[in-house]
């Protein structure tokens, strides 16, 4: 019954499309009052996607196997709130969440938009439905949700168990929110170049867009992480793996056109970047769909492998992207001449974080589809992993982090750098601190020290203006400070990890230098969805108190598939992390124990970055 | 009249990278090793379960099929398969291989009470040597054989699918 009416409300839902997408029309030829018939269908499309969102959510609560996505993706022993995250935790149910947040962002903005233009409105909002409906298609005719089955079958086969997560849970809401959130970039930004309406305004008004897009987005992909590294049990954060790159592509060029626009704002430079980024940012993130969704990379993401799909999307994509083009290269006009500036000055450092992050950008777009080229071009298949990234990443990072340090103190159209005292003094300090940490160590001195150096002098640089300049830039400075924090909490996870991997029976003891590992005993627990293997082992390492870890191994009923699920003790200064593996004589374990340093402070920093993000949005008036 | 030459670039860039994704879609994105199709099966010595020495050659005889199976009884995957090879079992035109791969026997005479044994000759890998030999890349793997070559190698469990496309190579 749920799945009858999410059905047909879908496709109630896209007969407002057509109709919005013809008042539209209608209105933009005689602009002079904006027509409220377009607002009022905007609801009723977004409240038909919600009626049919809340019917697949129903049917797979109820566990209604004639539903065929339901079918492929519950089952009936599941405990609820998965029932609930896996109506998302497939393609045909997640695409309905992304037209969810397509129709609701929409309608955000034309109640939000009321003092722009009424051309403008329209437009945007002609451009925004032409990807609704494009969505709508691509959802009714190869992925629909709500496809029946006949006979029922009696039961489902069940959620992959490595999704059977609550960070995973949340994970594609929040990412979605930031994906889809630049669609509406890219329909204003098109609209304005249209209508050559690129201006202060514009960009004041369109910041707030940027900025809600960017915070889901640095929130979703931290949640992606967190779950990478307690469930995968590598122990790693980031892996350069495809479906990751896929999501910090969209995440450079948004933060990229984020400072775009703060210059377009105040000085009305830069606007074929922000219009190409605009763009950019939005293409990339359907790239990615393409990318994930289509079969062409494998990955935990790739829930089905139809070529159906694929081909829809690229067509969908691409049109996109011509069309962008054939606006950005007819109607949008040079910037007129005011753009001049001192090399040394906010715009110039501006366009050099652009820069940099157009080539850390292109790394990654480079890495990623690289593949797909050689193995169509010359059908040899190769696979491009963290060594490529870390080699042509890492050395930009020290300028890129230097910059970042001095850029935020210069001032609009020309400047000097004041007080270079304190600039020198810091830039040697740092050096002086990561002189001795690094002094002992037994890893490349010139790069790290000079890496360190650098992570270390925007760190003091911009904990010097909270205590100087107080509540003027916070935002900024807090992002800043995040950022140098993050790369600091890398290198030093980086630098002092250090790992354990033994087999051991139950009873016996591993024993170095300045480790014991005391597999004490195993226990059974049976659970609704799985039975699992609790492993004891008490850890005592020479200068800490002895800790009890409780990794396990779970045996998912359905779909019959063993996890591993590491056990961690954080703490401000490290994670303790330990996983177990079956080997195939039952006797022993596979035991792999990693001490993580500062591990929470990745986390923490990414967390304090989107924080920053979230205190520049609520302010009313970004200061100078 | 002055032609715009960077719109036509760029177009031109794009639909290039539009014809490769398109193309790339075509292929599949399942890694499979490159094999050389009708290749000899190697010539080695392996112990069955009864401790009878046997040689390749005199196993494998002309005319004839044959799937060699490389199980364990500690891979998950190979219990998947387990129905299907019982079902192929049933085919008369067809014997049923197992090389049993780093195992140890007490647990693979477990197994196969539990699941009932669908091989007509079983060989015991215990170091994991021979199924080198035959290039495999892990448990569990498949290869059908005709007249001691190789007529197609199934990497991973062997599934509804690849039961009736046994079926019709072997009719």
């Amino acid at each position: 019954m749920a799945s009858l009416i999410g059905s047909y409300s879908l496709i109630l839902g896209f007969c407002c499309s057509l109709i919005i997408f013809f008042f539209s029309v209608r209105n933009f030829k005689s602009p002079k009052s904006f027509d409220y018939k377009i607002l009022s269908f905007t609801f009723l499309q977004l409240f038909f996607v919600i009626v049919s969102f809340i019917g697949l959510i129903i049917s797979f609560i109820n566990s209604d196997f004639s539903n065929e996505t339901v079918f492929n993706h519950s089952h009936t022993t599941k405990p609820l709130f998965y029932k609930i995250s896996g109506t998302w935790g497939n393609h045909e149910g997640s695409l309905l969440l992304w037209l969810l947040v397509l129709t609701l962002f929409i309608f955000l903005f034309l109640i939000k938009s009321k003092k722009q233009p009424n051309n403008y409105r329209i437009l945007t909002s002609m451009f925004q439905q032409i990807i609704i409906i494009g969505f709508f298609i691509f959802l009714i005719k190869t992925s629909n949700p709500f496809s029946y089955i006949f006979p029922i079958p009696n039961e489902g086969l069940g959620l992959n168990p490595i999704l059977q997560d609550p960070a995973l849970a949340i994970h594609p809401p929040i990412l979605y929110l930031g994906y889809v959130g630049s669609s509406i970039i890219f329909s204003s930004a098109l609209a304005a170049t249209t209508l050559n309406f690129i201006s202060k305004d514009w960009a004041k008004h369109i910041k707030v867009w940027v900025l809600i897009s960017w915070i889901f987005l640095t929130l979703g992909i931290l949640l992606g992480s967190i779950w990478a590294y307690y469930e995968l049990g590598w122990g790693g954060f980031w892996f350069w793996d495809p479906v990751e790159n896929v999501s910090l592509m969209p995440w450079l060029a948004l933060t990229t056109l984020l400072h775009c626009i703060l210059a377009l704002e105040k000085r009305l430079i830069l606007t074929s970047w922000v219009i190409i980024l605009s763009i950019a940012t939005f293409t990339l993130s359907m790239c990615g769909t393409f990318l994930v969704r289509s079969g062409i990379l494998n990955s935990v993401h790739t829930f089905a492998n139809d070529p159906e799909r694929g081909l829809f999307i690229l067509i969908f994509l691409f049109s996109l992207i011509f069309l962008s083009l054939f606006i950005f290269f007819f109607f949008h006009k040079n910037e007129n001449n005011n753009n001049s500036f001192f090399w040394l000055s906010k715009e110039s450092s501006i366009l050099v974080n652009n820069w940099f992050m157009m080539y850390f950008l292109s790394v990654v777009l480079v890495g990623t589809i690289y593949p797909i080229f050689l193995e169509v071009i010359t059908s040899e298949k190769i696979s491009v992993g963290p060594p490529f990234y870390n080699k042509l990443i890492i050395p930009f990072l020290i300028p890129f982090l230097l910059s970042m340090a001095i850029g935020p103190k210069l001032k609009w159209i020309k400047s000097e750098i004041q007080n270079k005292m304190y600039l020198v003094l810091f830039l040697f300090i740092s050096f002086f601190i990561s002189f001795i940490i690094i002094k002992n160590l037994d890893i490349n001195f010139l790069i790290n020290s000079i890496l360190l150096t650098s992570s270390f002098y925007l760190f003091f640089i911009t904990l010097r203006d909270f205590f100087i300049k107080g509540y003027q830039n916070l935002s900024q400075n807090l992002a800043h400070f995040g950022f140098s924090l993050l790369i600091l909490s890398i290198l030093f996870n980086n630098i002092y990890s250090t790992e354990v991997i033994t087999n051991l029976k139950v009873g016996q003891t591993f024993k170095s230098k300045s480790l014991i590992i005391d597999f004490q005993s195993i226990d059974k627990k049976n659970e609704k969805n799985f039975q699992a293997i609790i492993g004891k082992f008490k850890i005592k390492e020479l200068d800490n108190e002895t800790i009890i870890l409780n990794p396990e191994l779970r045996v998912y009923n359905q779909p019959n598939i063993i996890t591993s699920e590491a056990d961690i003790k954080t703490n401000l200064l490290k994670d303790r992390f330990i996983t177990m593996n079956l080997v195939s004589n039952q006797d022993y374990f596979n035991i792999r124990y990693q001490d993580k340093p500062f591990m929470i402070w990745i986390w923490l920093s990414v967390l304090l970055i989107s924080f920053a993000g979230l205190m520049s949005l609520l302010k009313k008036r970004y200061e100078n | 009249m002055k032609i715009k030459i960077s719109p036509l670039i760029y177009t031109l860039i794009f639909l290039i990278i539009f014809f490769i994704f398109y193309k790339g879609l075509q292929n599949s994105n399942i890694y499979t090793p490159n094999l050389k199709i009708e290749e000899n099966i190697p010539s080695f010595k392996a112990k069955t379960f009864n401790n009878d020495k046997f040689i390749s050659e005199k196993i494998f005889q002309k005319d004839k099929f044959y799937l060699l199976n490389i199980w364990a009884s500690w891979c998950v995957p190979c219990r998947e398969e387990h129905s299907f090879l019982t079902k192929l079992n049933k085919e008369e035109k067809i014997k049923i291989i197992g090389l049993n791969y780093k195992d140890d026997k007490k647990n693979a005479k477990i197994f196969l009470k539990e699941l009932s044994n669908p091989y007509d000759v079983i060989l015991l890998d215990e170091d994991g040597t021979v199924a080198i030999e035959w290039g495999a890349y892990g448990v569990p793997e498949s290869f059908l054989i005709y007249n001691n070559k190789i007529v197609k190698k199934i990497i991973g469990p062997i599934n509804e699918e690849l039961l009736t496309e046994i079926k019709i190579l072997i009719q």
